[in-house]
């Protein structure tokens, strides 16, 4: 673990909302092909955490380093690394005017200028990949929040992405179709895709996570590895979150 | 009606399908121009610029605070004295598209604001510019929801292309009211123009029904439609409006 290189890079971050003040000195690193998971309790500020990192929320203070560079202002260059970045979000927030197929395949050819053919046989490939290639000229009204989940997990890889976001992406699901979402989110993190995921399953977070971020009123609280976090050498705040969340 | 020919031969005659194709081409033209004007305003409206925000809604208190008939004259007598001199049709065409324009605005506008945040947020995550996310993800969904509504305002000018008639553009009723004072013959004169404004709405409404099922693109459409006459009585909820 020690030796690989970090991939993200966030120091001291802080950002508010008006007179809320959602993350206060954030630091967090992730390691290229490391997978780290984000609980803490709503509010906590997790989800603004991810927005920023892919630079839908403007922050107040800190800096963001992805891959080399300082994208923390931004501009041309933090744009471009933009497109390095996946995300997935609670919501699926499929194009409802486009197909399964359509919507993988627009960003690659409208943003990098992929020819159509190529960026169309690469989405098929991708439904493959999360397991539904039968639903490509599909619409995401006819598709299940499962299936529209695993579809939005393909458009974001359609962009080769050097790191994906998740937030929150079981949240909206219904219980019997959260596994075969995360089922493909292990698997790409199994494949080394770098990954920062906001959850609230917990055993997805023992059996994928390499790293466990426990967050409360917008700070860090605990960063640990995994195995060490579940036992025992976690602060007492996450342990009596944990036990709140395991109760149920 | 004691000369029912008459109004065959009113509406067969040059004088009235000239009209009539002049009344068409100013709808047409206004409505072109003014949908135009309109997505500009919408996008003025919704742009982060206070000062384009002022702009917009200046627009607005202008265009919709006054009678279009009195926009239309103000254009044509007005204007030259500021040095811009249009000719009868053109200040009568201008004048509708900006007004039209004005309402275009609140169409456009509910339209980009049904779409949901998330598709814009979605959008750029993936890297699209902002007016990608515009071209490709917001308009096209915008539309599904302008289109209809659209279609109605269609209706609305055809009916308001009228009003030109008042600064001496020779369209359908100007003609009509020409022939009828000739002779007084007014039921039979205004009967033919009649026609021709009922076939052209009749036929803009069966083609409205087409537009919507090509705006709603390859999918099935779940929602019984309107008939033609419920859209010609005005049944369908966003019925016509008085200006």
């Amino acid at each position: 673990m020690s030796g690989a290189r970090s991939i993200v890079k966030v120091c001291g971050l802080s950002k508010s909302f008006g007179d809320l003040q959602v993350l206060r000195d954030v630091s967090l690193d992730v390691e290229q092909g490391k997978t780290v998971v984000v609980i803490g309790p709503s509010g906590s500020g997790k989800s603004t955490l991810l927005r920023c990192l892919n630079l839908l929320e403007s922050i107040d203070s800190g800096t963001i380093e992805f891959d080399g560079q300082d994208i923390t202002h931004f501009g041309r260059q933090a744009f471009k690394a933009r497109r390095d970045i996946g995300m997935v979000f609670q919501n699926f927030e499929l194009f409802a005017h486009l197909t399964a197929l359509e919507n993988i395949v627009l960003a690659p050819v409208r943003v990098k200028g992929v020819a159509k053919a190529e960026a169309e046989a690469t989405a098929r490939q991708l439904l493959e990949k999360v397991r539904i290639p039968e639903k490509a000229d599909f619409y995401p009204d006819e598709l299940s929040g499962g299936q529209q989940q695993r579809v939005a997990i393909a458009r974001a890889l359609a962009m080769k992405p050097k790191m994906m976001l998740y937030d929150e992406p079981t949240s909206a699901l219904d219980p019997e179709m959260i596994k075969e979402v995360l089922d493909v989110i292990q698997d790409l993190s199994r494949d080394g895709m770098t990954s920062v995921v906001v959850t609230h399953e917990m055993a997805f977070a023992r059996r994928v996570a390499d790293r466990v971020v426990f967050m409360e009123s917008g700070h860090v609280v605990d960063d640990a590895p995994t195995s060490e976090f579940f036992h025992g050498t976690s602060s007492e705040r996450a342990k009596r979150f944990l036990d709140q969340i395991l109760q149920h | 009606m004691d000369k029912p020919w008459l109004v065959v031969e009113y509406f067969v005659s040059s004088r009235f399908m000239w009209g009539a194709a002049l009344t068409l081409w100013i709808t047409i033209v206004s409505l072109f121009f003014g949908i135009l004007v309109g997505l500009l305003i919408a996008l003025l409206q919704e742009s982060r610029s206070r000062v384009l925000n002022a702009l917009a809604v200046g627009y607005l208190w202008l265009f919709r605070g006054t009678p279009a008939l009195f926009q239309i004259i103000f254009v044509f007598n007005v204007l030259p004295q500021f040095g811009i001199t249009l000719s009868n049709f053109s200040s009568g065409v201008a004048a509708l598209a900006m007004n039209e324009g004005a309402y275009m605005a609140e169409i456009v506008r509910s339209g980009l604001q049904a779409v949901d945040r998330g598709q814009r947020t979605a959008a750029r995550a993936l890297g699209m510019k902002e007016w990608q996310v515009m071209r490709h993800v917001v308009l096209p969904q915008a539309l599904r929801i302008i289109i209809p509504p659209t279609g109605n305002q269609f209706i609305g000018m055809l009916k308001l292309s009228a009003l030109v008639s008042a600064v001496a553009v020779e369209e359908l009723l100007l003609v009509a009211n020409q022939a009828a004072s000739a002779n007084f013959r007014y039921l039979e004169a205004l009967s033919a123009a009649g026609i021709y404004y009922l076939i052209f709405t009749t036929l803009f409404m069966a083609a409205q029904a087409r537009i919507e099922d090509w705006a709603s693109g390859k999918r099935r459409r779940r929602m019984r439609k309107a008939s033609l006459f419920e859209r010609m009585i005005g049944a369908t909820g966003d019925g016509g409006r008085v200006r």
